[in-house]
């Protein structure tokens, strides 16, 4: 079909570049500008010069802690989504599971990873908060999740509660990789004598791995940014990035606008840097999986 | 033995995202005393801030929603037609807003529109409204625009267009009574992607302070313990109405290129 270009255009006419205008100044205006103000304005001082010492004074022990939680959640919720996303997807492709699973599952994993937000975290606080209907069943047969330490407005109760979209996201993401392995390459592999688990090691893993560790990196972005589930979750007390700069920009609780510039400045350079990764790794398995 | 295994992993996916499901459902049956109501229901619905927050995000989101297939058809047109140099430039904006988190980007907009800037959009509500709308027209932006396209690559642009030009018909002809109806499955699957993320949106609108469902369904949390679950199954249906309206579209669009 048209897939290509229709007509090259010889003569290089600007004109044509008047097209797409609106959209580019729509970016510009409501992405590109805004993303550059916080920027800028990480590197300058009050009266607008040029400065590294936002960058330095992000260094005191609040604002440590609050990137190393944040750092911290979104690796575990993105490893044990990874992995029991991957567990799933592979349940339902290669475990001989009735055809029937498929389509609920891929449907299901659709709305889950849309499901995210305030209502999630109510969703949660009325499973396994302090009243809710876990928490009471455990508590009638004599088990208090109290008493072992477990809270749901905590660092855990936030990563078993991203792992709701995490999850999902994962499904979506590995199962058409899944489906690109080719039966020719097992076959292959156990023609040569490979046993099931050496071709999982030897073949399946090393082409799914650009995959599965893009995605790991998508889901740990994903995480990252995330606010409205934990503020409604823990409301402004957790010390995680987001809710900092939540927090700072209400009301300016660091007490320097510009501090503000450069805590959110980490936030995107820490998320470029995963988007960076998944998209690299993403072109690099779809040379595979074709 | 694998298959047991899949079994068990199966299983323990379902038990995990069916839990808090039931969870909330049942919690929000609870506000009566010793038997199952609709009390807490009821009261949500009750509650005239929900209707006002509820459809001030519905209007936003149609809004957005316009405002995304304007910017989105065209250009995703265009750039097929007779800017295929441009695809890199476009494609790496429209993934910009799944790399720059919401929240720095509605931050970014509060520095550049505020009341002492050049273009003081937060000055008033209906200008506060249109910087909400283009936020979440940026949020929608990467999932509309890889609709779109998807949609373009399905039909032959450059035929149709030289049909339409040889027949008279002007560009704004062309984009609005040709490529449009042929996209129509994908623009209504972006359309409610689009609807779903905009009404359970929270950041950008408690930032911007704007009255909208998602600050509402947050500031009911801190407050009440039987109306939240409540809420939280009512935008659950939300959520879920829209991914089966997606699907519905695309299965209907199947059956209609079958027939034909």
């Amino acid at each position: 079909m048209a897939d290509g270009p229709i007509r090259r255009g010889k003569r290089r006419l600007p004109v044509e570049w008047l097209g797409i205008l609106p959209f580019a100044i729509f970016a510009f205006l409501f992405l590109i500008l805004p993303t550059l103000r916080i920027v800028t304005g990480a590197f300058q001082d009050v009266d607008g010069g040029f400065t590294l010492q936002n960058l330095y004074d992000l260094n005191t022990d609040s604002i440590r802690a609050a990137y190393w939680t944040s750092i911290k959640l979104s690796l575990y919720s993105a490893s044990l989504g990874c992995a029991i996303g991957f567990a799933m997807a592979a349940a339902v492709v290669f475990g001989g599971l009735p055809k029937a699973v498929r389509s609920p599952l891929l449907t299901f994993s659709g709305v889950a990873s849309n499901f995210a937000g305030v209502p999630l975290a109510f969703a949660f606080i009325a499973t396994i908060g302090p009243a809710g209907l876990i928490t009471m069943e455990l508590r009638d047969v004599g088990i208090n999740l109290r008493a072992y330490g477990f809270n749901l407005l905590s660092f855990w109760g936030l990563v078993i509660t991203y792992l709701f979209f995490q999850i999902p996201l994962m499904i979506l993401i590995i199962i058409p990789a899944l489906d690109g392995l080719k039966r020719e390459w097992r076959e292959a592999a156990e023609v040569l004598g490979a046993t099931g688990l050496q071709y999982w090691r030897m073949v399946a893993l090393p082409i799914l791995f650009p995959s599965i560790l893009g995605t790991f990196a998508l889901l740990f972005a994903n995480a990252f940014g995330a606010v409205a589930t934990a503020f409604a979750l823990t409301g402004p007390q957790l010390n995680i990035v987001p809710i900092k700069l939540f927090a700072q920009i209400r009301g300016d609780v660091l007490g320097n606008p510009n501090l503000g510039y450069a805590l959110a400045f980490g936030m995107i350079a820490i998320t470029v840097v995963a988007n960076t990764v998944y998209i690299v790794l993403r072109v690099r398995s779809e040379r595979w999986l074709k | 033995m694998t298959r047991f295994l899949a079994w068990f992993a199966l299983i323990f996916g379902c038990l995990y995202f069916l839990l808090p499901l039931v969870g909330m459902a049942e919690f929000s049956l609870k506000m009566r005393r010793g038997e199952y109501s609709f009390d807490a229901y009821a009261r949500v619905f009750e509650d005239p801030t929900f209707w006002a927050t509820f459809s001030y995000s519905l209007v936003l989101a149609g809004a957005t929603i316009v405002m995304g297939i304007f910017l989105v058809v065209p250009t995703a047109y265009w750039v097929r037609l007779k800017l295929p140099q441009a695809r890199p430039f476009v494609e790496f904006v429209t993934l910009l807003p799944l790399v720059i988190p919401a929240i720095v980007l509605v931050f970014g907009y509060i520095r550049l529109y505020n009341t002492s800037s050049w273009l003081p959009l937060t000055g008033s509500a209906l200008g506060t409204d249109f910087l909400l709308t283009m936020g979440y027209t940026t949020l929608a932006l990467p999932y509309m625009y890889r609709s779109v396209d998807t949609g373009l690559r399905t039909i032959d642009v450059g035929t149709l267009t030289e049909a339409a030009q040889s027949l008279g018909a002007g560009w704004i002809t062309i984009l609005g009574r040709i490529i449009l109806p042929n996209v129509m499955v994908a623009v209504l699957s972006g359309a409610f992607l689009t609807l779903a993320i905009v009404l359970g949106e929270f950041t950008m609108a408690a930032l911007l302070n704007r009255p909208a469902f998602g600050p509402y369904m947050q500031l009911l949390g801190a407050n009440r313990a039987y109306e939240p679950p409540a809420l939280a199954v009512i935008a659950f249906a939300i959520t879920w109405g829209c991914m089966g309206l997606m699907q519905l579209v695309t299965r209907f669009s199947k059956h209609e290129r079958a027939k034909a």
